[in-house]
């Protein structure tokens, strides 16, 4: 006996058609679901010798978008970072940006790459089309060179021509009070080095014209000894030191250093030492380096830089760094930007962001500005100090004043030819 | 090039001595490191490329007993004692399965573990740098020696190295194991039909060449940061100085070590932006006038 099929509407069938039938009434939830997500894609360094940046610039983002969700989200959308390792290298960062809008379905991206991987994160953004906040890169030109410039990408972050200008005047006001003329540098040997030596050197002999560099060393980068770098200065015999190392190169410069006594034969500036990052790993930090505050939570001196330190503390059992305060900054303007345009668009936050003055505990007023016309980040705080070796590790820090910065990088800029 | 500054730097007292110290003690961390690896090279006929994770265990450990302890003498101990251990283990358990095989999987087996090790440093340390600092009994001004500047330090570490040398050389040509040694790298077929245990043999020298870059490790320790992966450049200067110095030459490991030291030392006055350059330039002389390098040995 053989069975047939009777014609009509079989049972699997039937099943099939119920399912189809429940599929098309759940899809709009899901729809909606995903509607009031919004992805944000961050390419960063987690792994290799740079990782501590880029851990702390993902857990300042994280503190952030916390604050942000239980406030209601973007423009009602709840943020979900989608946060990925570049590994440091220009072509990976370049790789996961684009992964993360095209196949992550970010619509937002904040590129935590040091300036080697924004550059090319950067040329993502311009193909793409998507809104990007660099929030690491301190290489003045991603910003300031028109060429670079394209309407859907911001920079948070402090900038070298800023530091240069702060330091380099900063310096001369010590070189004129103490009498220090010979001057020697050490900085690593690439282009962040070089050319933040170059600028500081720059105004620090406008602001004090009597300044001569009688000695350059250039060490490579992660360089793990500097004997013959410490002991060709002292045979330079200069009266004060600059460097632009940083990290681990800095510590161990740092070390060395110490034990041919050289702190107390020469005025050190050290433009990266008031970090935590430095200052919290030098076992034996000699007293009064000069340094740029990169992230102290005693200046600004407001309650709110402290309590945000100490908040971040509290999370994550560490100090945060220079990049932390910046990936938080690019949050807290994300978030107002939304709220300005009331939505979640990229092009709509972008068209926001221009000009946009906000409330913010890295601000030298109490605010900070993300200036229209070149699309940076300016008013944050700045300023240089001296060390002690315990906390607050920099007690007083003089603030460097934007009226001066403003003017000096305007004629920076056309002396490069950008305006 | 600054040929007024290296004549001036020469025909100053005060400059010789710095810059000699400086050259000297560049060079005497080289040689400890550098002399594990030749040693290994000799009798196990193994480039070793994951020589320079011993440098960095010794390091790590130095300063997580430092730490516990407070004394530096225990972190030494420690550095050199923990590397050693690790070092036979390392080459009990997985390089004792390579010898004999292709080179190009010996040097697989040696970079597979370069990352592992990274990675295991990473996982207990954690990813960021770390200092151990200067012991306090060395936390004084430095000697002020004919006008040069030596620090106190560094004399302690040039000593260490320097007897580590002597003791190195002396037991390798006068004491029954040194002989055993030697014999095991020149037949070791013939040495193990004597009765001699030469897998104990191998796994003794490498334990012999993991202590020697972990001392150099935990020596550097005070001075230099600590950071997964900082075995690598140490591990590439190591091999210019056992080219130079001939592969296999304990004699040549020290003497290469040494020039390289004074290279950098006085290279950074004359030739401040070509100092590296002149390293792999001088290596490049050695290898062109006497390819087996200035101590080392025609193959047979």
């Amino acid at each position: 006996m053989t069975r047939t099929r009777t014609p009509g509407i079989s049972r699997r069938s039937t099943l099939a058609l119920m399912g189809a039938g429940a599929m098309s009434v759940a899809a709009p939830w899901v729809a909606r679901a995903q509607a009031k997500t919004i992805k944000i894609g961050m390419p960063t360094i987690l792994s290799g010798r740079v990782a501590q940046l880029g851990t702390s610039s993902r857990n300042a983002v994280m503190l952030e978008v916390e604050k942000v969700n239980a406030a209601g989200g973007l423009a009602g959308r709840q943020i979900e970072m989608v946060i990925r390792d570049s590994k440091g290298q220009p072509q990976e960062a370049a790789r996961v940006a684009r992964e993360l809008v095209n196949t992550d379905g970010c619509e937002l991206l904040l590129d935590g790459e040091a300036s080697s991987g924004s550059f090319a994160v950067h040329e993502v953004a311009r193909d793409l089309g998507v809104l990007c906040i660099h929030t690491c890169s301190e290489a003045s030109s991603l910003t300031a060179d028109p060429k670079q410039h394209i309407p859907n990408a911001f920079r948070c972050v402090r900038q070298g021509i800023h530091d240069s200008i702060v330091g380099g005047s900063y310096a001369a006001s010590i070189a004129k009070a103490k009498g220090l003329k010979k001057w020697a540098t050490c900085s690593p040997d690439y282009a962040y080095g070089r050319d933040t030596t170059g600028e500081f050197t720059l105004y620090l002999k406008r602001f004090a014209p009597d300044v001569e560099i009688i000695s350059e060393s250039w060490p490579k980068l992660f360089q793990p000894d500097y004997t013959e770098v410490v002991t060709k200065i002292l045979q330079a015999k200069p009266q004060a030191l600059y460097s632009c190392l940083w990290g681990g190169d800095l510590t161990s410069y740092i070390d060395q250093a110490n034990i041919y006594a050289m702190f107390s034969q020469m005025e050190v500036f050290a433009v990266n030492m008031a970090d935590y990052t430095a200052l919290t790993v030098v076992k034996n930090l000699p007293k009064g380096i000069h340094s740029g505050n990169r992230y102290i939570k005693t200046f600004p001196t407001t309650p709110e830089n402290a309590a945000w330190g100490d908040a971040y503390r509290a999370k994550y059992n560490e100090y945060p760094t220079n990049w932390s305060w910046q990936n938080a900054t690019a949050v807290m303007f994300l978030a107002e930007a939304a709220k300005k345009s009331n939505s979640a668009d990229g092009k709509k936050i972008a068209e926001a962001l221009k000009g946009l003055t906000i409330k913010c505990p890295f601000g030298a007023d109490g605010t900070v500005t993300m200036r229209g016309d070149d699309h940076t980040l300016v008013g944050y705080a700045i300023g240089w100090g001296t060390t002690i070796p315990q906390e607050p590790y920099v007690p007083e820090v003089k603030a460097g004043d934007w009226k001066t910065i403003f003017e000096l990088e305007a004629e920076w800029k056309k002396s490069k030819g950008y305006t | 090039m600054d040929i007024d500054a290296l004549a001036g730097c020469l025909s100053s007292s005060a400059c010789l001595v710095t810059q000699t110290t400086s050259g000297l003690i560049i060079g005497m961390l080289l040689f400890l490191v550098a002399v594990g690896l030749t040693l290994i090279f000799g009798v196990l006929k193994v480039v070793n490329f994951s020589h320079g994770a011993f440098y960095m265990f010794g390091a790590y450990f130095a300063m997580t007993a430092y730490q516990l302890t407070g004394s530096f003498a225990l972190a030494m101990l420690a550095g050199a004692a923990g590397t050693a251990i690790l070092g036979l283990i390392f080459e009990r358990v997985f390089m004792s399965r390579v010898y004999g095989a292709d080179v190009l999987m010996q040097v697989l087996v040696c970079y597979a573990f370069v990352l592992i090790f990274d990675d295991v440093v990473r996982m207990i340390w954690g990813p960021e740098f770390k200092a151990m600092g200067m012991p306090a009994a060395f936390q004084v001004m430095p000697l002020f020696i004919a006008g040069g500047v030596v620090p106190p330090y560094y004399l302690l570490l040039i000593g260490v190295a320097l007897l580590a040398a002597i003791v190195l050389g002396i037991g390798l040509s006068r004491s029954r194991i040194g002989k055993v040694i030697r014999a095991a790298a020149h037949n070791p077929g013939m040495v193990s039909a004597l009765g001699i245990n030469t897998g104990m043999i191998y796994g003794g020298v490498f334990a012999l060449g993991g202590m020697l870059a972990g001392l150099a490790g935990a020596l550097a320790a005070p001075v230099r940061s600590l950071t997964p992966g900082m075995g690598f450049s140490v591990l590439i200067e190591s091999f210019i100085v056992t080219v130079i110095g001939g592969m296999g030459s304990i004699l040549g490991a020290l003497i290469g070590a040494l020039l390289l030291g004074l290279i950098r030392s006085f290279g950074s006055l004359g030739f401040p932006l070509f100092t590296e350059g002149l390293m792999y330039l001088f290596m490049v002389f050695v290898l062109v006038s006497k390819p087996t390098g200035l101590f080392g040995k025609e193959a047979a």
